[in-house]
């Protein structure tokens, strides 16, 4: 049932806010859904430290201020932050490589929750794990806070790929998908099932380094269900234009002329971060596993 | 030869793809709809019947709006398009919305007054067998909504733990929860048997 859940999201928009104002201008863009945060990931970057939970006044404050669905995030492995969140009454948790791990061997068992969670990945091994241990919705990690959106396509790109390829081995010689479960660490049985769907059987947004319309459109035409945009929006010019203009283009993605009329006029974009210049220890999608 | 009825599917936002598996599966030619012109053609509507998906139905709203479907489209219901709203497309039907988002707009084809989010959050949300007054249906609520008033023009169909879910005014049906994401094909099959 909890993989049904995520259906309601796809085709949209989902923005980080750090403020119950950013939450109501995410809303009236037609964001589908908000993600309550203390500090955006370009600020989580630039200021270091551990990063945790939000504060549980911040995110009822923001549940208050909107009637769309709330998401927060707790840190990889930190069971009771999700508990907290549960008892919150958010309708997803995050457990999210953005804040500092909790536990560097195991991540949440997400079955021990009525909450839905959506999980980061950065190839299909992962995502198949963390479907494994609950995940009702996978996102591609790219790098969070830098702007830049190539670790974003290159994480899209590789679970697709991968997806295709066994489909393919099913095609050929599904005696191969035994060895093809071995390699990607997951169990045979969720392996056939995407082998046989082609997809996989929760809904895949991409996230990380999305900052233009032109951005979102084109995680779209890699075949994302959906966009999560972080910094991208409140570290630029114009916030609630921009916001608009990013939900416009998610929704009719394979329409270059509503791109080109989503893109003039946004004000400066946030200012971003080479992912080739953020040191490898400080590169967010390097952690889960 | 018959040919397959064309259903138009609101291709905005949402839970499109399991209306439009469930549609085909029944026999129907779906079409997905995002632009006026998708749904009026020189020659007049290019459809035979309508289902307004589930999603976030303020958004889904604002994009109607945005994209020049929602006018043309509540023309086309008001004149008869036999039509299935799910959740939040029930909301867009509804003639008033209790708790609207900023700026929220409804179509007001369906002589109803709804309340979103009337069963509580995500972690409310649930499978269930329900009693209709077209029988049994098997169908999944997400933060559903409930019809808290309605016409006289208006037949209701189900109601879960006393609040009314589903509801029927001549062509128009419109249900809080989603039979598409469990299979369940009763409002599909009824749609379609509207149509002539």
């Amino acid at each position: 049932m909890k993989r049904g859940l995520a259906d309601m999201l796809k085709g949209g928009v989902i923005m980080d806010v750090v403020t119950a104002e950013q939450a109501r201008i995410a809303e009236d863009a037609g964001a589908i859904a908000v993600m309550a945060l203390e500090r955006v990931p370009a600020d989580i970057r630039a200021q270091g430290g551990v990063a945790r939970m939000s504060d549980p006044d911040l995110i009822d404050e923001i549940t208050a201020a909107v009637s769309i669905p709330v998401m927060a995030k707790a840190r990889i492995g930190h069971f009771v932050e999700a508990q907290v969140l549960q008892e919150l009454g958010v309708d997803y948790i995050d457990e999210s490589e953005v804040l500092s791990p909790a536990d560097y061997v195991n991540h949440i068992d997400k079955h021990a929750f009525t909450v839905p969670f959506v999980c980061g990945a950065t190839n299909l091994g992962e995502a198949l794990r963390r479907i494994t241990e609950g995940a009702a919705m996978i996102r591609s990690k790219g790098e969070a806070g830098t702007g830049d959106v190539s670790e974003a396509t290159r994480h899209i790109r590789t679970i697709k790929r991968e997806i295709a390829g066994l489909a393919a081995t099913l095609a050929s010689d599904p005696a191969e998908l035994y060895v093809a479960a071995k390699e990607l660490q997951a169990p045979y049985a969720l392996v056939r099932e995407v082998a046989e769907r082609g997809e996989l059987p929760v809904v895949l947004f991409v996230a990380g380094g999305i900052a233009t319309p032109a951005d979102a459109a084109m995680m779209m035409q890699l075949g994302a269900d959906g966009v999560f945009v972080g910094s991208g929006i409140f570290k630029s010019g114009d916030p609630a234009k921009r916001a608009a203009a990013i939900v416009k283009a998610t929704a009719l993605y394979s329409d270059p002329r509503v791109i080109t009329e989503a893109s003039r006029g946004l004000g400066e974009a946030m200012v971003g971060i080479n992912v080739a210049d953020v040191p490898a220890p400080h590169r967010l999608s390097e952690r889960g596993w | 030869m018959v040919t397959a009825p064309r259903v138009g599917v609101v291709a905005l936002q949402g839970g499109v793809r399991e209306h439009v598996e469930l549609l085909a599966s029944l026999g129907a030619f779906p079409v997905p709809l995002r632009r006026p012109d998708e749904l009026v053609g020189p020659d007049g509507l290019r459809v035979d019947a309508v289902v307004l998906p589930g999603g976030e139905s303020s958004t889904i709203d604002r994009l109607l709006r945005l994209f020049g479907l929602g006018h043309p489209l509540r023309d086309a219901i008001a004149a008869g398009l036999p039509t299935l709203g799910t959740c939040a497309g029930l909301i867009q039907l509804a003639s008033r919305i209790e708790d609207p988002a900023p700026g929220q707009e409804s179509f007001g084809v369906l002589d109803v007054t709804v309340r979103r989010n009337a069963f509580g959050r995500q972690v409310d949300s649930a499978e269930t067998c329900l009693d209709t007054a077209w029988g049994p249906a098997q169908v999944a609520f997400i933060r559903a909504p409930e019809v808290v008033a309605y016409g006289p023009s208006v037949t209701p169909l189900a109601r879960l733990h006393d609040r009314l879910v589903a509801v029927n005014q001549g062509a128009i049906t419109g249900i809080a929860f989603h039979p598409e994401l469990t299979g369940e094909t009763l409002f599909h099959r009824r749609l379609l048997e509207s149509i002539r």
